[in-house]
């Protein structure tokens, strides 16, 4: 069992109330003093006594992160039974992931999915009956983080990382040849050679630590587009989903020309919500362009949700979106259910085979279906641990900066001149680091590249 | 018709570099020992390649020495030619390789055997293996002869079953033409015992008298000779050494490989062995590296008293009159005289994740086994398994605890467990890189980490225990001396440094930060060192390591930690899989399957994930609870 210091956000990814980073094992006190400032900034936490709250503040050196509460719980009386610390923080995304950042960057370890709970079963702080139910957790919670942190990361993050990780391996197949081979691959002239490319892979792989630094792939949830004929209530809808006024609500049809672009936790799932233009054959140039853009964020969109006006009756624009939609994932809103419904569930099923929810967005209901609907169809309706879903980010981003610290280590050999059996074991810690980020486990990559690609032997 | 009974404790099937160490390991530590070969003129033969090490495989023929095994010093008695290799690269991957007069070791290990107590040599052929109630109790041999034994090791190299191949041309022989064993198959299907057909070559042998040597490089030993053997006095092993030769093949040689692919047996199909990727035949080399327009050839001497050369890196199953016509291509081989055509070899071999980490039958108790038997190749390899699978046979029947190495402490333990918790589809061969911990497992620590083990299990004497313990004490305190010990910017030291390139001090500096300067080194710096005491062969050498490579070193030691927790978390044997609850149904199978001794190995079981790990990790925790609860 690994023994460290664990830290992780313990309560659920929204962006309401407050957020709490658990930090949990030997050293969980010194990391906490190392980011946090009393007011007068001279309280040490670990002098202080056990299940006591102290008020201060998280900073990465001179920088102030949050306005904090931390809470003191040493081993064995916490939920892991090791000396824990626990800092509430505003509950906003962007103020969690900052803390739980600086926390990780002074000395904890991301939790793997279900380790706090793990750990308080191991140091039997879970009795036995709760043992099955534990195992099941950690099972799901695996699952469910791998899926969900492979579905989160787009091809356009993936690729770069495979191609790295590629590059890297042919690279260490090479040097493992020479020295089994020495008498037949020679590495004349190869750290040079090396060195440059190493000096790439530190490019990129930055440039990949700063997308997610830009939130990017924080953003990247659920792809989803709002269609319907105009007036049929996608912006209200957005409003709703969003939690305040952002589309220009009226009464006049074809008021959103544009598209809207919006980045939302609805019920827990990251949503990457866009709310387009009203789809309508018109005359009108710049709502034209606005209807075709639509049609084009629908294509490639990971979900559509058809918003449909239960006042009117289903009309040809109607008829063109249902021929969108086919085969596609997609949900059905009725909407406007608090006004006379004219069309209606019934008529809806008979031309399509998605799901159908009644909703009203003025009046704010039929949310809780559409939320369980949405689970259902990306999460299997398994969605408890949402939380994981965030970590899997923080966690991805530490192994990217791992395997530029190994490059750089890389590079420090080289320019040290140490001998070239020592470039691969750092070569090898970035291709295993980035191989935590795509999912692929190592086992016999290198052999198999190794004979795969260089010449050797009797 | 009587038969011959009798009755021992250890019966070792198969007398070459595996058989050779499990016999003399269980002899050694008392037991009644006898070794079945099917010639004794074959004891400890080498019919491929006439050298001993190389990259990773030296490493294993130092620990073989540190444990107490013999393969170390026969070839340090019997070796014409020595070289360090990699020896510009970093102390983890020097590896030693000593050309062999092939009979000269085989003799002088059979004299070896002949002379070991408790020891006697047996020609023979087993046939069955005779197992009751799952326990192994002796072995049947072709002539109706019982041996009745407590434990048996089986070390069939690539006898079962042998047929040897070239072109049309297929014989049911062993290799050299020696007899088979056709039998000991089917006695071990019989046992419930899975079997593999693997496949291997060997390249042809050619008279010296008709090569033109002007035509090729010579290839010289090391001026300064290093045993492989920690008991062996480097003064004795400075001797006159023979070449081996360079030359190449060229275009007209794939040529005519390509024109007669048709005609090789591994591409008709007549061969179904697996066969290794990394001793290729030149014929697979020229189909799968086709952009190549060359490759080194090797001639190495097979011994001082015979005309015979081998031909390393042209091994093969072509027809006899393809192999004369590819041969002569070749730079200095245009006349050359074919003294033994090259040729493919497929055998009999087991699935070796039957076996636990002590090299023991999982389900038959007291069979062991070791060699190419169990899917491995080359001869350290099988040297390597002998010495386990024959020193736990041994302990085993004195009721001790058995050696199990992990792969944190040596290249045996990494051979090993590869082989017992991976699905090995070809002919296993040792490489560095399969060595995570490579940097502290070296070919100069082995004795550091290893010679306690082996003087636990009996095998090595107290005084070279005793020389050890010296050793590591020394190495300590040297270490320590050379860190505290500092040099002032005086116009002498300033001078040394000059003259070897290395920057001037600024101000005083201790010995250890200069060592750690990649230019100089523990040795270079003796001129300025001026109270550096007397100590021991092999102490600098581990003081230099030790400080130069410290941060890497400390790195690895991390991860070894890290390692051992895992490794430490025992899995008891009664475990029923089946009770685990949300195991996936993969993971079940698979551990079924292999069985894992600890958390640690079934970790690396592919097919079982680190879910599967924690899942496993809460079951053995609540047994413990209920066991506990129990008492």
């Amino acid at each position: 069992m690994r023994t460290d210091t664990i830290a992780a956000i313990s309560t659920a990814m929204s962006n309401s109330g407050i957020g709490i980073i658990r930090i949990s094992g030997p050293e969980a006190f010194d990391v906490a003093d190392r980011i946090y400032r009393s007011k007068k900034g001279t309280k040490k936490l670990q002098e202080q006594p056990s299940h006591t709250i102290h008020y201060g503040y998280i900073a990465d050196g001179d920088e102030i992160i949050d306005e904090v509460l931390v809470m003191l719980m040493r081993g064995p009386r916490s939920f892991t039974a090791e000396d824990t610390v626990e800092v509430n923080c505003h509950g906003g995304v962007l103020a969690m992931k900052k803390v739980l950042e600086t926390v990780i960057k002074y000395g904890a370890r991301p939790a793997e999915p279900g380790e706090f709970t793990k750990r308080a079963f191991l140091n039997g702080r879970l009795d036995l009956s709760q043992a099955e139910a534990v195992m099941d957790i950690i099972q799901a919670k695996n699952q469910y983080a791998l899926q969900s942190s492979l579905s989160q990361l787009k091809g356009s993050v993936l690729r770069p990382i495979k191609e790295l990780r590629e590059e890297i391996l042919y690279q260490i197949a090479f040097i493992e040849s020479a020295l089994d081979d020495p008498e037949h691959i020679s590495l004349e002239g190869y750290p040079e050679k090396l060195g440059e490319k190493t000096n790439k892979w530190i490019e990129k792989t930055g440039a990949l630590i700063d997308s997610f630094d830009n939130g990017r792939i924080v953003k990247e949830g659920i792809n989803t587009v709002i269609v319907g004929k105009p007036n049929a209530g996608k912006s209200s809808l957005m409003n709703v989903l969003v939690g305040e006024d952002r589309a220009i609500v009226t009464d006049i049809a074809g008021t959103t020309r544009d598209t809207l672009e919006e980045h939302i936790f609805f019920g827990g799932i990251s949503l990457n919500v866009i709310d387009t233009a009203g789809i309508r054959d018109t005359e009108d140039v710049v709502e034209k362009i606005g209807v075709e853009k639509a049609k084009e964020k629908a294509e490639s969109a990971d979900l559509m949700i058809y918003v449909v006006d239960s006042s009117t009756e289903l009309d040809e624009n109607d008829n063109e979106i249902i021929q969108m939609i086919k085969g596609k994932k997609a949900i059905v809103l009725l909407n406007k259910t608090d006004l006379n419904m004219v069309t209606t569930e019934e008529q809806l099923k008979g031309k399509i085979d998605h799901p159908v929810i009644s909703i009203s967005a003025k009046e704010k209901t039929g949310m809780e279906q559409l939320e369980q609907t949405l689970k259902e169809m990306f999460f299997h309706g398994n969605l408890e641990f949402n939380d994981e879903v965030y970590i899997t980010n923080v966690r991805q981003k530490q192994a990217l900066e791992e395997a530029k610290e190994s490059l750089k280590q890389v590079r420090n050999s080289i320019d040290m001149e140490m001998p070239e059996d020592f470039y691969s074991i750092d070569l090898m810690s970035a291709y295993e680091a980035l191989g935590r980020i795509t999912g692929e486990s190592v086992e016999d990559d290198l052999v198999n590249e190794i004979f795969g690609k260089f010449c050797m032997g009797k | 018709m009587r038969n011959v009974e009798e009755f021992v404790d250890v019966v070792v099937v198969g007398a070459g570099h595996a058989g050779c160490e499990a016999a003399l390991a269980s002899a050694r530590l008392g037991m009644e020992t006898v070794i079945f070969t099917v010639s004794v003129e074959s004891i400890a033969l080498m019919p491929c390649n006439p050298n001993i090490g190389g990259s990773s495989k030296g490493h294993l023929v130092r620990e073989i020495d540190a444990l107490g095994g013999e393969m170390g010093k026969n070839i340090d008695k019997t070796f014409i030619q020595s070289k360090m290799l990699n020896k510009s690269k970093g102390p983890a991957v020097h590896s030693l390789r000593a050309q062999a007069d092939k009979a000269e070791y085989s003799r002088r290990m059979r004299m070896v055997l002949e002379n070991t107590d408790h020891l006697s040599i047996k020609q023979a052929e087993v046939n069955e293996i005779i197992v009751e109630e799952g326990k192994i109790t002796g072995v049947r041999t072709n002539s109706g002869a019982v041996y009745h034994c407590k434990a048996c090791v089986l070390c069939t190299g690539t006898y079962l079953n042998a047929r040897c191949i070239h072109g049309d041309v297929s014989v049911y022989t062993g290799p050299n033409g020696l007899q088979a064993a056709n039998h000991l198959t089917d006695s071990l299907k019989a046992n419930g015992i899975e079997m593999y057909r693997f496949k291997t070559g060997t390249p042809a042998r050619i008279d010296r008298r008709s090569v033109d040597f002007s035509k090729m490089e010579e290839q010289f030993g090391d001026e300064k000779i290093v045993p492989f053997s920690f008991t062996t006095d480097p003064k004795d092993v400075q001797i006159d050494q023979v070449s081996c030769w360079l030359t190449y093949t060229n275009e007209k040689t794939h040529e005519i490989i390509r024109s007669n692919l048709d005609r090789s047996p591994l591409y008709s199909g007549m061969i179904e062995g697996t066969g290794p990727r990394y001793c290729p035949s030149i014929e697979d080399k020229v189909v799968k590296f086709a952009d190549k327009n060359r490759h080194q050839i090797f001639l190495e001497p097979e011994g001082l008293y015979t005309n015979e050369m081998y031909v390393g890196g042209m091994s093969s199953s072509l027809p006899e009159d393809v192999q004369h016509e590819m041969y002569h291509t070749v730079p200095g081989l245009e006349h050359a005289k074919i003294v033994r055509n090259a040729y493919a070899i497929e055998y009999d071999c087991i699935n070796p994740r039957q076996l636990d980490a002590s090299l023991e039958f999982k389900n038959i108790h007291g069979l062991f086994s070791g060699g190419q038997f169990n899917g491995s190749s080359g001869y350290e390899e099988a040297a390597a398994q002998g010495l386990v699978a024959g020193l736990n046979a041994a302990l085993s029947i004195q009721g001790k605890e058995k050696l199990i190495l992990d792969r944190s402490e040596s290249y045996i333990g990494v051979l090993i467990d590869d082989l017992v918790t991976k699905d090995n589809k070809e002919p296993y061969r040792m490489m560095t890189s399969r060595a995570e911990y490579r940097l502290l497992l070296r070919q100069d620590n082995a004795d550091i980490r290893l010679t306690e083990k082996g003087y636990r299990a009996g095998l090595i004497p107290e005084e070279r225990y005793e020389k050890l313990q010296e050793k590591m004490r020394q190495i300590q305190e040297e270490t320590q001396r050379v860190e505290k010990t500092t040099v002032g910017a005086t116009e002498e030291i300033q001078k040394f440094l000059e003259e070897h390139n290395s920057t001037p001090l600024k101000s005083g500096s201790t010995l250890g930060e200069l060592i750690r300067r990649p230019e100089l080194s523990y040795e270079i710096l003796e001129e300025i060192d001026k109270d550096r005491p007397a100590l021991m062969n092999g102490v600098g050498e581990q003081v230099n390591i030790n400080i130069k490579y410290e941060g890497y070193i400390k790195r690895q030691m991390k991860q070894v930690e890290q390692f051992k927790k895992l490794e430490e978390k025992k899995i008891p044997k009664d475990l029923n899989y089946d009770d685990v609850g949300s195991l996936r149904i993969e993971a079940r199978q698979k551990l079924k399957m292999f069985q894992p001794l600890s958390i640690g190995q079934a970790s690396r079981i592919s097919g079982v994930s680190p879910a599967d790990i924690s899942v496993l990790l809460v079951y053995l925790e609540q047994m413990r609870n209920n066991r506990k609860i129990e008492k």
